[in-house]
């Protein structure tokens, strides 16, 4: 068969399996006073469409920002306002943002930018449109990540094809869709900087670093038009993005600060400041590494890797995380399923595993196990995962034992998140400790992103730095 | 990979890092295949389980009243005696198929009890707590696996030629994918609510063993337990579901012809002499023992008349309340048309016209004003003239796929000419269509017809606007499926342009039905109006289509006896 009609069919398949989570009940459904992420989403539309530009970050007596206040940046408010238009068809909404946005962006990689036969690429598409976690959160938590993510993943498209101008465009846009984007900032940055070093600061470097810089600064200045006139307009929406004041994090998350906090108490040692200073330091550590190699070797292969690490490391040491911010790092891991296939599912599936407590919350149990099974069971078929385990497969030149462990330890690790899953939902937690499993289960997920976080880095860092240029000699 | 690797380097003697640095691609793409070739089967349990996922995430889709007619059953057959299975009625929704079937949801009801006991209360009506509907849509979903290797065992008998295509290409591959993803037993069963999976699994198991016979006519005796598993298996899903009533005749006339006669006469036509009285014997025993086994408690406790007066309620009308796109569609649409057109021109008196005429399509009983009306025994002699045509097995049998061509018109034809068709029953004639199609090219592009047409004509089934994306995808995938599949098989286009104008039509048909007349005035005037015209448009697609196999299985007849010539 064609090629087209077979990526046509992954994406019809891959829609209808969104549309069919979206028929399960949806975040907070039913549940007063607060409700969930969709009625934030309802109230976001109300308050675009009834009150002035400049009133919709500021808390006055038409807008309480304690209920739902808009809490991300300008391009969401926009975007509520456009669905404001047409209410009623919210999971439409989705449905449409997807098809236009993250779907094109999918296919577009995976046809242009990963390797291999077509038929290879079409199982590519589909596995990473069958990601469970996104599906879940987009369509039965209710939120619009397929749009932010959708246009970071035409970022990192556009620049794989050697537009860096309309790449930042892009990843400019996303940023100024969700500020969560930043995690993924610090790639683009070095990568592009690292690409002008490469073609000479002197000169046409210094060319394309301009264009670039100038290109960022207008779409910025556009986005953030109706709040340019005052700049206490500008504060109220940073400080509105960067609620400094919530604390390291709040209910239970999958990083490095949450799990600590079982054996430290580390929110009630350290002052809200020393927190906000140590997180930063850690954060910033921990993507130094993997920033400098890309800086040095700006690749699209170490740009992939790079968005990996730095992105999981922010959720890991950075201050105020979501367990939904773990969705950042899956993109570009997503990005690896063709390349580093079981690390990419593992990765995958734990992260999935991660947001259980939430679901259990939204009542997505059915869909969260069925979507599960069914990316494991497709993901290890169509990219034959098993069969890409050797030492070299898997890039790590460096440990010789570990490869012959992977595949076990695997299936450890699925078969113990199905035991911990199946125990959150059935058993009743002891009545010292109500918090139990949803504990155990970020703890259990953490240990996996520590160790993976861990191996992108070696594979990234391992790779030698000349390679390119005796390639680019050898293709002259 | 490993000796590969080994290899290159001593023979090239490239530097190691070198193939690092090349990350595995070049080396990567000729040997390692993302999908498996086709000799093992590990495609099949994957296109199983994918469309079992999907039926999963479809446990929390509506449910139509179907939903609440199998719990009653449940409740019915689990609390109460055999002996008032047939005459309960505390629910609307009266047990209506064959004992058989009340057996299966009593087994049923032994599990059901451990998820909630309460939907096995005959009082609790339209019970629908979250573990009941969990219950019954896993009860459908796990059933489905008597489908899954009736389809496998299809599969295993479909002829191909040799040729060293890749798997997407293999007829087996094609059929397995449009039976198991079919798109009508997927809403009906997973969304609608019905065990239809189940008892198709059934009759597409009972024709498997009928196709499977060729491969084994050197050993008598396989052939011979073959057919009589083939008969039994029938026998059993009539007793599930007398619907499948429809296409007993061609049963009966090819294991009557070809399986009572053991040899035929050179020219093909049938040798009395080689009459083999102990296979009627063995086909006769087979099936009065499974009616008595089914019917028998019932006849001993006497209530054999109030057990069928349930299995065929004659007192409904000609057309359910959406008219299954048939010919008494269209005949009832030219009688209105007639009847417009009358008052119109004033030649009729709208007084004198029946009542119910001008809302036609919502009410039960339809009468018509200007054309004669239509009893249920004219509706038999339609059917069964229509299919007459199977009578040419008797003069030439040929074999399994004649056979199988004669249930296809069987099914096909009591669709069209039927008393109270529903729009469902055209799976029947689709799913078995589906073996034919994958064989020949003609078939396919009746086929392609067949299908798309009737699978748009069971949108009605699903009419809440959630679920209007999920059978707009669904159907969009299997018929996107279908056409570029099939068209790869044969090496070129099925249809005649005149053809595609029809079926790029059906989009026209849906987007004015669901999107642009809700918005129009008319939708609270005249509410009826999309129905009337999806099943008008589709029973044009349906009558060309049973036309078109019509026509082809006269023209094999002609041609057989051409070439005895």
């Amino acid at each position: 068969m064609e090629n087209w009609s077979l990526v046509s069919i992954c994406v019809l398949f891959g829609l209808t399996a969104r549309w069919a989570v979206s028929l399960n009940s949806y975040s907070g459904a039913g549940k007063p006073p607060m409700f969930g992420d969709y009625e934030a989403q309802r109230h976001w539309q109300e308050v675009t469409y009834n009150l002035p530009v400049h009133e919709w970050y500021f808390n006055t007596t038409d807008n309480n920002l304690n209920y739902w206040g808009l809490d991300y940046p300008p391009l969401t408010a926009y975007h509520s306002l456009l669905c404001a238009h047409d209410h009623g068809f919210d999971f439409c909404w989705v449905l449409v943002a997807d098809l236009l946005i993250y779907i094109p962006a999918v296919v577009l990689y995976s046809f242009y930018l990963s390797e291999g036969s077509n038929k290879k690429k079409v199982c590519t598409v589909l596995c990473i449109l069958l990601y469970p976690g996104l599906i879940l959160i987009d369509y039965g938590h209710f939120q619009y990540n397929s749009i932010s993510l959708g246009l970071a993943l035409w970022g990192v498209v556009v620049l794989g094809l050697g537009w860096d101008v309309l790449g930042s465009l892009a990843f400019v846009l996303s940023l100024n869709y969700k500020q969560m984007e930043l995690y993924h900032s610090l790639p683009f940055f070095c990568y592009l900087l690292g690409k002008c070093f490469k073609q000479g600061l002197a000169g046409r470097g210094l060319f394309l670093l301009v264009k670039i810089a100038v290109t960022v600064l207008v779409t910025f200045a556009l986005c953030w038009l109706p709040f340019l006139s005052d700049p206490g307009q500008i504060l109220q929406v940073v400080h509105r993005l960067f609620p400094v004041g919530r604390g390291l994090f709040e209910d239970k998350v999958a990083n490095t600060w949450c799990s600590l906090n079982v054996l430290i108490k580390i929110k009630t040692i350290l002052s809200t400041d020393t927190q906000l200073y140590f997180s930063l330091t850690t954060t910033l550590l921990a993507i130094l590494p993997s920033s400098i190699k890309l800086l040095m070797k700006p690749t699209l292969w170490q740009f992939k890797l790079a968005l990996v690490n730095s992105s999981l490391a922010f959720f890991l040491f950075s201050f105020q995380v979501h367990e939904k911010s773990i969705l950042l790092p899956a993109l570009p891991v997503c990005l690896l399923l063709n390349d580093l296939p079981l690390p990419a599912i593992w990765f995958l599936q734990a992260s999935t595993f991660s947001m259980l407590p939430l679901f259990l919350k939204d009542g997505l149990l059915v869909p969260y196990v069925v979507t599960s099974l069914a990316f494991l069971f497709f993901s290890i078929y169509l990219l034959s995962a098993f069969e890409h385990c050797s030492e070299d497969k898997l890039r790590l030149g460096c440990l010789r034992h570990l490869p012959s462990l992977i595949p076990g330890s695997f299936y450890f690790s699925i078969t113990a998140m199905a035991g911990l899953s199946f125990m959150s939902v059935a058993l009743a937690p002891p009545d010292q400790l109500p918090d139990l499993f949803p504990l155990l289960v970020s703890v259990f997920s953490y240990l996996h992103f520590l160790g993976l976080l861990l191996y992108f880095n070696i594979v990234q860092i391992a790779e030698p730095l000349q390679s390119v240029r005796k390639n680019q000699k050898k293709s002259n | 990979m490993c000796y590969l690797y080994v290899e290159l380097q001593s023979v090239i003697s490239i530097p190691p890092r070198l193939i690092h640095r090349g990350q595995a691609s070049v080396y990567d793409t000729g040997c390692v295949m993302a999908t498996p070739r086709a000799d093992d089967w590990s495609w099949f349990p994957a296109l199983a389980l994918g469309v079992s996922f999907l039926k999963c995430i479809l446990i929390n889709a509506y449910h139509s009243t179907d939903f609440e007619v199998h719990r009653n059953w449940l409740a019915i057959t689990h609390s109460l005696p055999v002996s008032k299975w047939y005459h309960e009625n505390t629910s609307e929704w009266t047990l209506d198929y064959p004992p058989l079937f009340a057996w299966f949801e009593y087994s049923l009801s032994h599990v059901a009890q451990h998820f909630d006991k309460e939907m096995l209360v005959v009082q609790n009506l339209i019970y629908t707590s979250p573990a009941t509907i969990l219950f019954q849509r896993l009860s459908v979903i796990v059933t489905d696996i008597v489908f899954i290797y009736a389809v496998k065992e299809c599969c295993r008998s479909v002829r191909e030629e040799k040729g060293s295509k890749d798997l997407l290409g293999h007829p087996f591959f094609i059929l397995a994918a449009l039976l198991l993803w079919n798109f009508g037993l997927l809403i009906v069963d997973h969304i609608h609510f019905q065990y239809n999976g189940f008892l198709f699994g059934i009759l597409l198991l009972s024709v498997a063993r009928h196709l499977q016979v060729l491969y084994f006519m050197t050993l008598f005796l396989v052939e011979q337990g073959r057919h009589l598993e083939g008969a039994l298996l029938f026998t059993v899903l009539l007793n599930l579901k007398h619907i499948y009533l429809y296409i007993a005749p061609a049963y009966g006339i090819f294991l009557l012809r070809s399986y009572c006669f053991t040899k035929d006469n050179t020219d093909g036509s049938v040798r009395w002499s080689s009459f083999s009285p102990v296979r009627l014997v063995a086909l006769g025993s087979i099936v009065i023992s499974v009616g008595a086994l089914s019917f028998g408690p019932f006849i001993a406790m006497g209530q054999l008349p109030q057990v069928l007066s349930r299995l065929f309620p004659f007192k409904r009308g000609l057309c359910h309340a959406y008219w299954a796109p048939n010919v008494w569609a269209l005949y009832n649409m030219v009688d209105k048309a007639l009847s417009v057109l009358g008052v119109r021109l004033k030649l009729l008196d709208v007084a004198k016209l029946p009542k119910a005429s001008m809302t036609g399509g919502l009410v039960q009983e339809f009468q018509h004003s200007i054309l004669p009306s239509v009893s249920p025994s004219i509706t038999l002699i339609c059917t069964l003239l229509s299919i007459m045509v199977m009578l040419s097995i008797w003069c030439r049998p040929r074999g399994a796929r004649g056979f199988l061509r004669c249930l296809v018109v069987c099914a096909l034809g009591s669709f069209m000419f039927g008393w109270h068709v529903h729009e469902k029953a055209i799976l029947m004639a689709i799913l078995p269509f589906s073996i034919l199609a994958v064989e020949s090219r003609e078939d396919a592009g009746i086929f392609l017809m067949l299908t798309t047409t009737g699978h748009y004509s069971l949108f009605p089934l699903l009419f809440t606007a959630a679920e209007l994306p999920i059978k707009v995808l669904l159907m969009l995938l299997f018929t996107l499926y279908s056409f570029t599949s099939l068209k790869k098989l044969f090496r070129g286009s099925l249809l005649n342009p005149l053809e595609t104008t029809y079926l790029l039509g059906l989009v026209a048909v849906e987007i004015l039905c669901e999107v642009v007349y809700p918005l129009s005035p008319w939708q609270h005037t005249l509410p009826f109006v999309p129905l009337l015209v999806t099943s008008v448009y589709c029973s044009l697609g349906v009558s060309y289509s049973f036309i078109r196999l019509y026509v082809s299985l006269l023209r094999q007849h002609g041609t057989d006896k051409h070439k005895q010539l």
